[in-house]
């Protein structure tokens, strides 16, 4: 069973998987078009020995999908990432109630306030058009599933020239498929003269070090990542700037995640685990830290 | 206050020099003088004076966000700076934006100071509902008198000199002496040239050394430069004018009272003399560490006790004014002789000659540098004769060239969260080395590492912590890590008997199982090794 499909949870080496159908066409798009998936769409149940379950939109990324499992009356809601903030690419977090919440908690901190995605892009297209003006490339780093796609749904589409790193090529591919609506980007490959790239943005994954292009005045470099929120992240990667702009509940969306679930029993996973348990702890609820595997590294881990 | 935060937020993003100066610049051309001086000051590395203890801070903060005590301490561990957590946890303000830099700095934050827990309450609340987050997180590091941020004078002389019209080493020099935080000081820093009334016991700014980039053949003929000891201690010029001799630290500092013997020995010296050299902790003819001279460092007006035990020496090595004339234009070897000249006509013991080393060919020196550390030296310097004394750190003139750091194998124990740019990863390292069956924490560490060697590390401490206690993580002894450190003493606090200075990794061991690391008994050889030396039978020097 897989949330979505970042691959710190979609692993190869299954030999069935059961998922969303938009999850299912990133799956494949993955780990191989070989790989078996069963699809069930959001909302429907399928009956696995007794116990019903179904997947509900958690507005993480395209086809993200919360898992709601009941037995003998008793319902569990395991949120996978989950995200409150509104997102054009994807459907939007959709409340479900349970007995027993299984929440992520990668931002569980009250220093973890997320400012308006609007007012967000409003300061990124601030800090293009200004280098622009200078004729310097704007390398902005997102992650390559999701965060980028989300990026270029927001941004409008006369603001200028965008690339793609070549790891954004096929998840951006895969949305247009889908039919979301994206800003135009040509791939970084199609850049020819020096030109091209001085008044562009450019989308590359958080791996990809290098500036890119030939250019005497290097790229301004900036972050887009809920991590931008904190200055130490954003000087240790030598950045121009960081935005803040993250696919995970920041600490108000993840109280309301729990509010709304109804939920008397929360295990909590990634990030601040222990201290989001012991804050809800003090509410009353019966919250603790999930055991677990070796953390994630795709879109938990601080960069 | 909110131009002077945007200022500060402005240095702190943009890492680009053009960009630097061009943000001070933009400070300093319409900045009120009484705010242009206090933030020249701040920026230059004067601290306020801690107005509220922050453990009320962290009390006030915690009460204002809602959240309890314990949740406020999470979030500093993960943030890793106090004032940001603050700023982060509290809603945007705003209401006293008009209140000036200096007013803060002279009036509000003193006033603070004096009063009871309750009454500070009232007036830091105030200023956080009053103060956007810029000013909000400027305004909390003066509190605690963590205010940081810092350029290189240089950027500021280019950004002054930029707004004034001065020539930048006019300015360089005018602010050798340092700089006090008024209106008067700051037009005296920027009044016209000719008009001067420069202070006349001012320092002039120091010629620094280059690091050695390049192979030693690339020098050309040796012939052409002189060579002496890198000393391991605080470098000084004395200033002999009029009726006082001052022993200026590069920072700007007087040091005449933590040093009063070297400032009456240097009261021999000749008016309009300005000597370059360097303060050493140093008895029986060789220096005593670095660790020594802090002590006197630190402490004015040492007592007869403390003079016996650490006694100084400032070891003269250039010359640049004599009889009031400015002599560096003039050649090395010009300077050196006049220098020479002046320290044997005033004959005190106290103001010595650093030496110069004969050095007949390149394959000589290696020899010399390998030798260093055992002679309480950091490496060699090489001066080129013919040079002039240049402001600042040029190329080609003086370089430095350190001598091979001390290295052992050392076994990962503890690791705890970084600060500032380390936030929330494991960066802080304690490594120990065996004794007996036992690992023994040795030295910290926290530099060394690349970005993807800090967070192969950062997951490796994640993976094998043993135990929690609070920010700090016990790890399964199984990282091996090369350690190098430029010093080695004894120490009764140290459980391994031993202190090291400025140690770092410089590299991880994977290679290596935790039993193959080094011992306790390594580095006491390490430090016999270094305490029976011979410093006694001089290096082979020219004068
Ligand atoms: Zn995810
Ligand atoms: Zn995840």
């Amino acid at each position: 069973m897989v949330t979505h499909a970042h691959a710190d949870h979609a692993r190869p080496g299954c030999g069935s998987y059961l998922a969303n159908p938009e999850t299912a066409r990133l799956l494949r798009l993955r780990l191989g078009a070989a790989i078996a998936v069963q699809e069930l769409p959001y909302g429907e149940i399928l009956d696995l020995g007794g116990v019903r379950l179904s997947l509900h939109p958690s507005g993480h990324i395209r086809g993200a999908a919360q898992v709601r499992l009941e037995h003998r009356g008793e319902v569990w809601v395991v949120t996978g990432d989950v995200k409150t903030a509104p997102d054009p690419t994807c459907l939007p977090y959709e409340p479900v109630r349970g007995h027993g919440l299984v929440l992520e908690s990668t931002f569980g901190l009250p220093v973890f306030r997320w400012p308006e995605p609007a007012a967000v892009v409003a300061e990124l297209l601030d800090w293009w058009r200004g280098n622009a003006a200078e004729g310097r490339t704007s390398l902005l780093f997102a992650y390559a599933l999701g965060k980028a796609q989300r990026i270029l749904a927001a941004l409008p589409a006369g603001a200028g020239p965008i690339f793609l790193h070549p790891a954004l090529e096929a998840p951006t591919a895969a949305y247009r498929a889908e039919g979301v609506r994206l800003a135009p980007a040509r791939r970084l490959a199609a850049a020819g003269a020096r030109g091209d790239l001085a008044a562009a943005l450019v989308l590359a994954p958080p791996s990809a070090a290098a500036a890119p292009g030939p250019g005497r005045s290097p790229a301004a470099r900036a972050f887009a990542s809920g991590w931008m929120q904190l200055r130490g992240l954003r000087r240790r990667r030598a950045l121009d700037r960081g935005f803040v702009l993250s696919d995970h509940a920041d600490w108000p969306g993840l109280l309301a995640v729990v509010r709304q679930s109804g939920a008397e029993r929360v295990l909590l996973v990634h990030g601040s685990a222990p201290e989001l348990a012991r804050f809800l702890k003090e509410q009353g609820l019966r919250a603790e830290a999930a055991p677990q595997e070796a953390a994630g590294e795709e879109d938990e881990a601080p960069p | 206050m909110k131009r002077f935060a945007r200022l500060v937020a402005a240095l702190d993003r943009c890492r680009r020099t053009r960009e630097q100066v061009a943000a001070l610049a933009d400070y300093f051309r319409d900045a009120p003088p009484e705010d242009a001086a206090w933030a020249a000051c701040l920026l230059l590395g004067r601290r306020p004076r801690p107005a509220v203890p922050t453990a009320r801070l962290r009390r006030f903060a915690a009460a204002a966000a809602g959240i309890p005590e314990w949740l406020f301490a999470a979030c500093y561990e993960r943030v890793g700076d106090l004032a940001e957590t603050i700023t982060l946890l509290l809603p945007e303000g705003r209401g006293l934006e008009g209140v000036p830099l200096h007013a803060w700095l002279e009036e509000r934050l003193p006033a603070l100071r004096g009063l009871e827990e309750e009454a500070q309450r009232g007036c830091v609340l105030e200023a956080w509902r009053g103060l956007d987050r810029t000013a909000r997180l400027v305004w909390i590091k003066f509190v605690t008198g963590g205010f940081r941020v810092g350029v290189a004078q240089g950027k500021l002389v280019r950004a002054l000199a930029r707004v004034s019209g001065l020539e930048e080493a006019r300015l360089a020099s005018r602010l050798a002496g340092g700089l006090h935080p008024t209106a008067a000081a700051w037009r005296r820093l920027l009044q016209p040239a000719g008009a001067e009334d420069d202070d006349p016991g001012r320092p002039l700014p120091f010629c620094l050394a280059h690091p050695l980039d390049r192979p030693l053949e690339a020098l050309g003929d040796p012939d052409r430069w002189r060579v002496e000891w890198k000393w391991d201690g605080v470098r000084a010029q004395i200033v002999r004018r009029g009726a006082e001799a001052l022993l200026w630290s590069r920072g700007g500092e007087v040091l005449n009272a933590s040093f009063p013997e070297i400032a009456a020995a240097a009261m021999r010296l000749p008016g309009g003399t300005v000597l370059d050299g360097e303060l050493l902790a140093f008895r029986a003819g060789r220096p005593l560490g670095f660790e020594r001279l802090q002590r006197r460092l630190g402490r004015r007006d040492p007592g007869p006790r403390l003079l016996a035990e650490i006694p100084a020496v400032w070891m003269g090595y250039d010359l640049l004014a004599r009889d009031g004339t400015d002599l560096r234009d003039h050649p090395l070897d010009a300077r050196r002789a006049g220098l020479e000249e002046l320290l044997k006509t005033a004959g005190d013991p106290r103001l010595a000659l650093s030496p110069l080393l004969a050095v007949a060919g390149w394959g000589e020196l290696r020899r010399l540098r390998d030798e260093a550390r055992r002679r309480g030296a950091e490496g060699l310097l090489l001066k080129r004769r013919d040079a002039p004394y240049a402001m600042g750190r040029r190329r080609g003139i003086w370089y430095k060239w350190k001598a091979d750091p001390f290295r052992v194998d050392a076994v990962l124990t503890y690791a705890r969260r970084g600060h500032g740019r380390r936030a929330g990863l494991f960066t802080d390292y304690t490594f120990s080395v065996w004794d007996g069956g036992e690992l023994v924490p040795f030295a910290r560490a926290y530099s060394g590492l690349d970005a993807a060697e800090i967070r192969a590390v950062d997951r490796f401490v994640r993976r094998n912590a043993r135990e929690r206690f609070g920010p700090v993580r016990a790890v399964r002894p199984e990282l091996v890590c090369e350690i190098a450190f430029e010093d080695i003493r004894r120490s009764a606090r140290h459980k391994s008997g031993v202190a090291v200075r400025f140690p770092r990794i410089v590299r991880l061991r994977p290679d290596k199982k935790a039993a193959e690391a080094d011992t306790v008994a390594a580095l006491r050889a390490l430090l016999k090794e270094k305490e029976t030396a011979p410093w006694n039978e001089p290096p082979s020097a020219t004068s």
